[in-house]
């Protein structure tokens, strides 16, 4: 069987999958849409949180980030993860006894106030649709690498699976579907990472094989890496960061973002009782560990892998690494997989000093002593999860999985941002503010129109995405950090927060951080507006955009505070609805006006 | 009322407490041991390398899954003790 076939069969089988779920799912009633009858249970609502959260993202680029970068990047790992603690401790079991079906609403009803709302509301709507353009993108690319059709074509045949299960079975249908979708994934990543982590190190669980020693050389696995990335003039994969500052604060905004993502929130609403709220939290984090003690291990034995197939003499116990250096392989050569990457224009190859062979080292270091002239082979770091089983030389059936599962990852979250895209429009905007006596019937049909309205905008921007893929994220993370996440806690934890300080943190923090982006990234992103470019010497003491959201926060928080205390306390009303949201007692389901 | 007033002030403030002792550690295995303290930590041999990037890497993610677990479960208790479970 062909591996064309062999990735259909698998693609195939599981859409399947996901629409037989979603027929037997189907939502009859707007709780049934919005949060699933309110009866999830929360290790069945951790998994599907889980498929949830973990994106495109998590599945294709994060490996690959934290290969090229090495320690650096673990900010990722901790900054995807910590959120949950956030989370779990502030707000979601909260939220949940509060009982409703939105973000927004709640920010409306907590601080009193329709601008709070539909400040919330714009907030929510840039955040999920800056991402749901990058799921969109990414599910294109895999359907166009592993189906070989051309990436509009595959990225509308994933609109068309998307719109089946989410607009028929909403938050039921999408529910059920996000837990077979994180089975499939879970399975698609560890496979290959483990036939890898034997291969290297002889350990079955790649998490402890990243830390085992390496069998070919016989040292930690780690130092090999560490001498043959130095070698070559990269910097040291575990070596030590300068800018500590700039890490933490990205790491900090990570986390907060992570807590202040609606679609995010919004699964917390499922589950039946506040406790359940918490443990779901705990189920969730546990289901994303999974793979995310796998990705740091799947990063540095694909970084191994990739560098052993460019220069084989480095595989072994290495007595002089100059020489291995020069033995490297000719481009007449390659392996297939090269090959077929080289196609998709996403590994590029030059011969420089025209000597046949590929020389792939760092592109800044100066390499003229060994004959090379520059670094020849670029790799996009993007490729390195659906490469790995080709560069480990894996059986096809694990390529037809691998397809199976990062198509997984981006159409699950991107269901999850249509529904909370879909619920901000009807019920916070239409219902809440145009038109407040529709009928359920009516909600609910406005639910599914802008769903729709939704999947077809995000399949046009990701078709033609508007050349700031990498940005937007900044854009999304940032938003929720600086705008939702503040509002959200303090709208718990503090009675004396009223109406304008909500409104002022808010804009202020949302409007800072937005400007900060833009005076390095462009206004709007259109190329060519930045006021300064985007390096590091540039930057406010060294933070960079992508970590500006935790300062926003802070500047949410303080301007909140001053103007609430410099204005009239909360009406009583509210203070006692603060009081209540503390105490699980009383909880119902989740329930509307 | 005014009794039970006080015991759901004391059920916060038992919250806010475990909250806060949850964050500390949350805050020292992340933003600690992984950046700030690693050079404090560089001493320890893990595999190849040192305990501060087993911290960035695997430890402060399992430390956080620990951490919910251990809130959820002693807010259970704190529920009950109260009388403000459902």
């Amino acid at each position: 069987m062909s591996q064309f076939a062999i990735n259909v069969l698998f693609v195939g089988a599981s859409f399947a999958l996901y629409i037989g779920i979603a027929i037997w799912a189907k939502a009859g009633s707007t709780k049934d849409f919005y949060v699933a009858g309110g009866g999830v249970h929360p290790v069945t609502n951790g998994m599907a949180i889980g498929a949830d959260w973990m994106s495109a993202a998590s599945f294709i680029s994060m490996a690959g980030l934290i290969a090229a970068g090495g320690y650096a990047n673990s900010t990722f790992l901790m900054g995807w993860t910590g959120g949950y603690v956030l989370l779990a401790m502030l707000l979601a079991p909260y939220l949940r006894k509060f009982g409703k079906f939105t973000v927004p609403e709640f920010i409306g009803d907590r601080f009193y106030s329709r601008t709070a709302r539909m400040v919330a509301v714009v907030c929510l709507i840039v955040a999920s649709v800056t991402y749901v353009i990058g799921q969109m993108a990414g599910a294109g690319v895999a359907f166009s690498r592993f189906l070989e059709v051309d990436a509009t074509t595959g990225l509308i045949i994933a609109a068309i699976v998307v719109f089946f299960y989410s607009v028929l079975g909403g938050m039921k249908g999408i529910t059920y579907t996000q837990v077979a979708q994180y089975i499939v994934l879970i399975i698609a990543y560890t496979i290959p990472a483990v036939f890898i982590s034997l291969q290297l190190t002889d350990n079955p669980i790649p998490a402890l094989g990243l830390f085992s020693d390496h069998t070919a050389s016989g040292e930690p696995l780690l130092s090999k890496l560490n001498e043959v990335v130095t070698a070559l003039g990269f910097n040291s994969y575990t070596g030590m960061v300068d800018n500590k500052l700039n890490m933490v604060l990205f790491t900090l905004s990570l986390m907060i973002g992570t807590a202040g993502l609606p679609h995010v929130i919004m699964r917390f609403f499922t589950v039946p009782k506040v406790a359940d709220a918490r443990w779901s939290a705990g189920w969730a984090l546990v289901f994303i560990g999974l793979l995310y003690l796998t990705a740091p291990a799947v990063a540095s034995m694909a970084r191994l892998n990739l560098m052993t197939t460019i220069y084989p003499d480095m595989a072994g116990q290495v007595e002089n690494y100059d020489a291995a250096a020069a033995d490297s392989i000719a481009y007449a050569d390659r392996p297939n997989w090269i090959r077929t990457w080289e196609e998709t224009g996403l590994i590029t190859f030059e011969d420089k000093n025209n000597d046949g062979k590929i020389q792939f080292y760092n592109p800044s270091a100066d390499f003229s002593d060994r004959g090379w002239k520059g670094n020849e082979l670029t790799v996009n770091n993007d490729i390195l999860v659906l490469a790995n089983p080709e560069i480990a030389n894996l059986p096809g059936w694990v390529i037809g999985l691998i397809a199976a599962g990062g198509l997984a990852a981006a159409l699950s979250t991107a269901a999850g941002l249509l529904l909370a895209i879909s619920s901000a429009i009807s019920h916070d905007l239409i219902k809440g503010a145009i038109n407040p006596n529709i009928t359920e019937k009516g909600e609910l049909l406005a639910a599914r129109i802008s769903m729709s309205v939704a999947i077809v905008v995000a399949t046009y921007l990701g078709a033609n995405p508007p050349g700031f893929a990498a940005q937007v994220v900044a854009l999304a993370f940032g938003i929720a950090a600086a705008s939702l996440f503040p509002v959200l806690m303090m709208g718990i934890f503090s009675k004396r927060v009223n109406n304008k300080g909500a409104i002022a943190g808010m804009l202020s923090g949302l409007i800072f951080t937005l400007v900060y982006i833009f005076v390095y990234k462009g206004w709007f992103f259109i190329p060519g507006t930045n006021n300064l470019a985007d390096t590091p010497a540039n930057w406010v003491m060294g933070i960079s955009p992508l970590s500006i959201g935790a300062v926003g926060a802070i500047i949410n928080f303080a301007v909140a505070y001053a103007v609430s205390n410099a204005s009239e306390q909360p009406p009583q009303e509210i203070q006692d609805l603060v009081e209540s949201v503390r105490y699980p007692k009383g909880a119902g389901g989740a329930v509307d006006h | 009322m005014a009794e039970e007033k006080s015991n759901a002030e004391a059920y916060w403030k038992a919250n806010l407490r475990l909250i806060t002792g949850c964050l500390i550690v949350w805050a020292l295995v992340s933003y600690g041991f992984a950046i700030l303290l690693r050079p404090m930590l560089a001493g320890i041999p893990v595999g190849g390398t040192d305990l501060g990037f087993w911290f960035a890497q695997q430890g402060s993610i399992l430390t956080f899954i620990g951490l919910i677990f251990f809130y959820a479960w002693k807010m259970n208790r704190l529920d009950k003790q109260y009388g403000l479970g459902e």
